[in-house]
């Protein structure tokens, strides 16, 4: 059990004078501080400033103003998101030491309704990966065995809150990144439509696939941060509109006649006897609670990985273009021309992991092979697209796992970049369709937690919400 | 398994201005390789009569006006002095030529 009460009961008993804001930060500072050391999944604190917007918040309480929705909520930031307070690297030397000189937007919506940022929390270096083990501060050990990893790239967002050193986190997805290491970690990993959460002022991976999404121990906490994060921006041009009924307001039949598909591709070889039956279980429940259950074939989704990782090193080389040496951060000392300046900056400042997808994205946006890779892949992910669009003109959800494993042991695939991009075969195909998903805890394997993955159509978050809630209950 | 020739890896690396020791050509050609090899897979699909989608919501261009807005959350000022080097208001680098 939590030592946390849900959000808006935290929030409600800060304004009822039951609690104040201070005790709430130093309550999740004293956890990071008594349980963190073991795990690694918080990088660096925000403490003074934490306790003085505390303070804020607990001055408003006292004079009778509306200190918001989230009042004196402490929550840990994934290190992408520009947070004041603490430097934000994205867990890379290129960005260490680096102050943000403005906040995300998502942060700014979180601190209007008064949620209080304690800490910054590891991932992969600037959101490669899936176990964490790309940081260049170390990796994040899984709560539930710390031989294991804790999934990535937003690791340590899942630890810090299957730890509870914080009611909740926030992470970004781009292929997988919150769904994953939710599953791994045994917590609910919302990653919502495609633009409905501004990216500005995060750290950008792919911008075509970057979303940004709670990290929480219920489905209503979910909804109810996605509340306060979504809806349009002028900082971010892909941003769309909101749902006009709050993501709290669940639909009253959300399971009841409702069809699911569940995907057929997702199952069979490769995928773990135990993550297959704890699945399969969970989908039972669903048909149980009056779902109408089928098997679906999507006969494209085997070619979603290669499409994935085409596409994502292509966008992600021209969004680490920025990092050259001279406008922010880690610059290399005697240098004698701007080019060389720029080349050893980026040789000393990016790790493995930057310089490999850096590589394959400069390969496949290259003249010569741009029809070859780049073009096809999108084409590719048009047909993809195209399928989810037919199965969702049938069903409601689509379901399956999150990922075909129970948490890997640490070392255990980092030697072969492919067999670790296999991982992501079950998540990536939702990413590219900018599709809403998420990942539920639904049963153990091996003594580790399973998750499982529901999908909806595009812009379907609050249907997809109203399901998960239902689920939440029965399971 | 492929490899890419190693004054291949050595054109991409320049391209994105990286330098690279001989062990890691080595690495990079094999692993470049084998990951190339794994998007043959693409080759599969049948694509006629599609189109590449590069933005998934349906937007298209979003148009804001062309005007200095003066509450924005950095300041022009705020991004110098994060800067490694600055004089005059203007960024500092190393000769270019």
């Amino acid at each position: 059990m939590s030592i946390w009460p849900s959000i808006n009961d935290i929030a409600k008993d800060v304004k009822s004078g039951k609690t104040t804001a201070l005790e709430q930060v130093e309550k999740s500072l004293k956890q990071i501080a008594d349980k963190d050391a073991d795990f690694n999944s918080v990088l660096w604190l925000c403490e003074e400033r934490a306790k003085q917007r505390a303070n804020e918040i607990d001055q408003k309480v006292n004079n009778g103003e509306e200190p918001g929705r989230l009042a004196g909520v402490p929550f840990i930031a994934k290190d992408n998101y520009l947070v004041f307070g603490a430097q934000t690297t994205a867990a890379s030397n290129m960005l260490k030491g680096f102050e943000a000189p403005y906040q995300s937007t998502a942060i700014e919506k979180l601190e209007a309704e008064g949620a209080i940022c304690v800490a910054k929390a590891n991932l992969d270096a600037f959101a490669h990966g899936g176990s964490t083990e790309n940081s260049d501060f170390g990796v994040t050990k899984n709560p539930h065995d710390k031989t294991r990893v804790a999934g990535g790239s937003s690791g340590g967002s899942a630890a810090a809150v299957a730890l509870d050193l914080a009611p909740f986190a926030m992470g970004s997805d781009t292929g997988g990144s919150i769904r994953q290491p939710a599953s791994f970690c045994g917590i609910v990993g919302y990653k919502p439509t495609y633009g409905l959460v501004s990216r500005s002022g995060v750290v950008a991976m792919a911008s075509s696939t970057d979303v940004l999404g709670p990290l929480t121990r219920s489905v209503e906490d979910s909804a109810l941060l996605l509340d306060v994060v979504s809806g349009k921006d002028s900082l971010d041009g892909t941003t769309i509109d909101r749902d006009e009924k709050s993501y709290l307001d669940f639909d009253e039949d959300s399971v009841k006649g409702k069809k699911i598909g569940i995907i057929k591709e997702y199952f069979g070889e490769g995928v773990d006897e135990g993550v297959e039956s704890s699945v399969r279980e969970a989908i039972k429940k669903l048909e149980d609670a009056g779902a109408k259950v089928e098997e679906i074939s999507l006969p494209s989704l085997p070619l979603a990985l290669a499409v994935y990782y085409v596409v994502v090193p292509a966008e992600l080389s021209s969004n680490l273009s920025r990092h050259d040496g001279q406008r922010y951060q880690y610059s290399a000392l005697g240098s004698n021309s701007l080019d060389e300046s720029y080349e050893n900056s980026r040789t000393q400042g990016f790790g493995m992991e930057a310089k490999r997808r850096i590589m394959i994205g400069t390969h496949v946006l290259s003249s010569g092979y741009y029809d070859a890779y780049y073009k096809k892949a999108q084409t590719v992910r048009t047909k993809l697209i195209n399928e989810f669009k037919q199965a969702f003109e049938e069903y409601d959800f689509l379901v399956g796992p999150v990922i075909p494993t129970v948490a890997f042991k640490i070392g255990e695939l980092n030697q072969h970049p492919l067999s670790m991009y296999l991982q992501d075969i079950m998540t990536v195909a939702v990413s590219l369709a900018g599709l809403p998903a998420v990942s539920l805890p639904c049963g153990e394997s091996e003594g580790m937690p399973v998750g499982l993955q529901i999908i909806a159509g595009q812009k379907k978050d609050r249907q997809l919400l109203s399901i998960s809630k239902v689920f939440e209950e029965i399971n | 398994m492929s490899k890419l020739n190693p004054e291949e890896v050595l054109k991409l690396a320049r391209l994105a201005r990286l330098k690279l020791t001989d062990e890691e050509v080595e690495k990079y050609s094999e692993e470049l390789g084998t990951i190339m090899d794994y998007f043959k897979l693409l080759d599969e699909a049948d694509l006629s009569k599609l189109e590449p989608t590069s933005q998934v919501t349906g937007l298209v261009n979003q148009f804001r006006a062309d005007e200095v807005v003066e509450d924005q959350k950095a300041t022009p000022d705020d991004l110098l002095e994060i800067a490694p080097e600055s004089k005059d208001r203007y960024l500092k680098v190393k000769r270019m030529i």
